[in-house]
């Protein structure tokens, strides 16, 4: 009972269960739900099909993740940061039979312009004391307008084949290399994090900034780096979001997407109010809505009515995991314990 | 009198004043860049109030919200669905013009009093609470109808083109013909709920209350108030106001489907900044909201004279007024904030 105890208060111990719950509705709805096979030499399932579709929503739930732990706000940036960068890539290009330049540069520009748009959000978030909500806000009005004026409002096309290699697959290589992406940004980050003190730095300033201030750690900085670092996994993301369909359309890449990474991070157990947060836990969020986006299609929900359902799935598990509910249920418990001890006594 | 004057201008009150200035200004430099096409004519001021009567309404509610230190991103989702469904039961239901309206409103109501008791009772993160709203609002439009349903009903597209003329004003038009502007039912209930709201905020003990919370919830609960029916209050307050926006919307757009007003919340948000309302909560005024909601209409109007940029040239230019705007916020708060350590030396 105990251990039991134990377990249930471990912090990645719902996400899990959510996570669990989903897959397990799946498999009872269709047995071959879990059957990977490989076609054509790559791999095919339902379950590569959720991680692949997932990979963009675990890069900017990573970056999320930091950003809500050091200041306790939220960036709803990252749909309009992955716009901006994938239409300067694409412009870059070009939209000819070959390059206009070396592909890798043209990534690295992409992703510089994010990493800009981070600092701008971070330079507004550290330094001139702004809600992290309202900054960003700046950015998510005016980004897809700035995206639209370097395509000059046109989808552009990627013509050259090799493009598609970041959203499909690489030659000889059975995973989709959005997975690997995924898998490689989480591990960086994780390693980075937990190797240095850097995780104990970020989760000090998002519990008290001035203490950690006086402690003799540059909060302002810390803060400014995050933002600087959720910009950057948003480049990345929007990268892989450009390549998926080898073209930019700067109005619907990543649209929403902010609220899906905001959602990831409170559904894997982390508190939006700022400080502890668990990389892991994000990262089983982002999986969870995807898993949950992907049984729904599988039901015949039409796109436009997903969010209903997701809605309702979501309001469910925060309400599970909210504190005040759990005291509730906790009081409603010991009255019920009491009044079978009563029962016992007068009998 | 000057004095009084100037302890107004002083803190929040100067970044009122900057709002109401910096519309005039645009409104003058309008005039003096298109002035040869009409500009000045008092139907375009009014058509500002015409075009916009469901954001001012929409961001009267969200101020309310934001000063309790909450956030609501389910309106524009809101404003979507009670489209819809006026559409659908007007159109597929055959429902009464009035009865379709009563039903709206109350569904808004209800949609304020479950948010209102998720964030005040269970207390879950506004911005997740409202995120679930925003998505089960937009999904519900979809499951109505994915197909454009426009209205036809006859009741209430007389409400919808009813020209209310103000003959007290009389103006000239290019051929020199006298004439009255107009403005619809939109803009008469966008100037109660102004006008209303404002009364409730400065002369009523829920107003008190309202800012008592958002400023610091722990020292509205010592003086005896209720921080959770406050709160849930506002939200209440919001569900409704966001419907009356959407019954606003729906009378300019006679239709519903399932794109409409989405991203509406961000300009209710952006409209509140503009007027000085901060998201830490405990600071707002209805007018500034007022004001910040016409500042986006002339920043259109004046794109649409111009004539050759294209609309999300709007998205830009509100992006940098909102810019300037928290960024003027932040030197205050910070002029402020050494004032009071130096007073306290």
């Amino acid at each position: 009972m105990d251990k039991l105890k134990k377990l249930t208060t471990c912090r990645l111990f719902w996400p899990l269960v959510c996570l669990f719950l989903v897959l397990l509705f799946n498999f009872i709805k269709s047995p071959s739900f879990f059957k990977i096979s490989v076609n054509n030499g790559v791999l095919y399932g339902y379950l590569v099909d959720i991680f692949n579709r997932s990979s963009e929503l675990i890069i900017l739930a990573v970056g999320m993740t930091l950003c809500v732990a050091s200041s306790a706000g939220t960036d709803i940036s990252v749909g309009a940061t992955m716009a901006l960068a994938g239409g300067v890539s694409v412009y870059l290009l070009g939209t000819g039979n070959t390059y206009n330049m070396p592909w890798i540069l043209a990534i690295l520009a992409g992703l510089l312009v994010s990493i800009v748009c981070g600092m701008w959000n971070g330079f507004l978030v550290a330094k001139m004391k702004i809600q992290p909500m309202v900054a960003t806000l700046i950015l998510f009005t005016a980004g897809r307008g700035m995206a639209q004026l370097i395509t000059g409002g046109n989808i552009l096309y990627i013509k050259v084949p090799n493009f598609k290699y970041l959203g499909g697959f690489l030659p000889h290589i059975p995973v989709p290399t959005p997975i690997l992406v995924a898998i490689i940004v989480v591990v960086l980050v994780s390693l980075f994090l937990n190797r240095t003190a850097t995780k104990l730095y970020v989760e000090s300033v998002g519990i008290n900034p001035k203490a950690s201030r006086l402690f003799g750690l540059n909060s302002n900085r810390i803060i400014w780096l995050t933002y600087a670092a959720c910009g950057l996994c948003a480049g990345i993301a929007g990268m892989i979001a450009t390549s998926r369909i080898s073209s930019i359309d700067a109005n619907n890449v990543g649209n929403l997407m902010e609220l899906d990474a905001i959602l990831a991070v409170a559904l894997g157990g982390n508190s939006l109010a700022g400080g502890k947060f668990s990389l892991g836990g994000s990262v089983i969020g982002a999986i969870t809505i995807q898993a949950l986006s992907t049984t729904l299609y599988a039901l015949k929900v039409t796109g436009d009515q997903l969010p209903l359902y997701k809605a309702i799935v979501v309001i469910i598990i925060v309400t599970l995991q909210s504190p005040e509910f759990k005291k509730f249920m906790n009081r409603y418990k010991a009255k019920r314990a009491a009044k079978a001890a009563g029962e016992k006594v007068a009998s | 009198m000057i004095e009084k004057i100037k302890s107004k201008l002083r803190g929040n009150g100067f970044l009122l004043f900057v709002t109401i200035v910096l519309f005039f200004i645009l409104y003058i430099a309008g005039a003096i860049a298109y002035g040869d096409r009409n500009f000045t004519s008092p139907q375009v001021f009014l058509n500002l109030f015409i075009s916009n009567a469901g954001l001012i309404i929409a961001a009267v509610g969200m101020t309310f919200v934001l000063i309790t230190g909450g956030i609501d991103i389910s309106i524009g989702s809101v404003i979507g669905v009670v489209c819809m469904m006026l559409a659908w039961m007007m159109e597929i239901k055959h429902m009464s013009a009035g009865l379709a309206i009563v039903l709206v409103l109350a569904f808004g109501i209800i949609f304020g009093l479950v948010q209102g008791f998720l964030v005040a009772y269970l207390k879950i993160q506004p911005f997740i609470v409202t995120l679930g709203g925003m998505f089960f609002a937009r999904g519900l439009t979809a499951v109505i109808s994915s197909d454009m349903i426009s209205i036809k009903n006859e009741t209430f597209l007389n409400l919808a083109n009813n020209k209310i003329y103000l003959s007290f004003i009389t103006y000239y038009n290019n051929r020199g013909i006298a004439m009255h502007p107009y403005i619809y039912l939109s803009v008469v209930i966008a100037l109660l709920v102004v006008a209303i709201a404002f009364a409730l905020l400065k002369f009523t003990k829920f107003g008190r209350a309202v800012f008592a919370v958002g400023g610091n919830e722990q020292s509205a609960l010592l003086m005896g108030l209720n921080p959770r029916t406050t709160k849930l209050k506002v939200y209440v307050l919001n569900g409704f106001l966001a419907s009356l926006a959407g019954f606003a919307f729906c009378l300019n757009s006679c239709g519903g489907f399932v794109e409409q007003a989405r991203g509406f919340e961000m300009d209710a948000i952006a409209a509140a900044v503009i007027g000085g309302t901060l998201l830490t909560g405990g600071v707002g005024t209805v007018i500034g909201s007022l004001f910040g909601s016409l500042i986006k209409g002339i920043i259109e109007t004046i794109i649409t004279f111009q004539g050759t940029l294209s609309s999300w040239w709007t998205r830009i230019a509100i992006a940098a007024l909102l810019c300037f705007f928290v960024i003027l916020q932040s030197v205050f708060k910070s002029i402020r904030e050494k004032r009071l350590a130096q007073s306290e030396d």
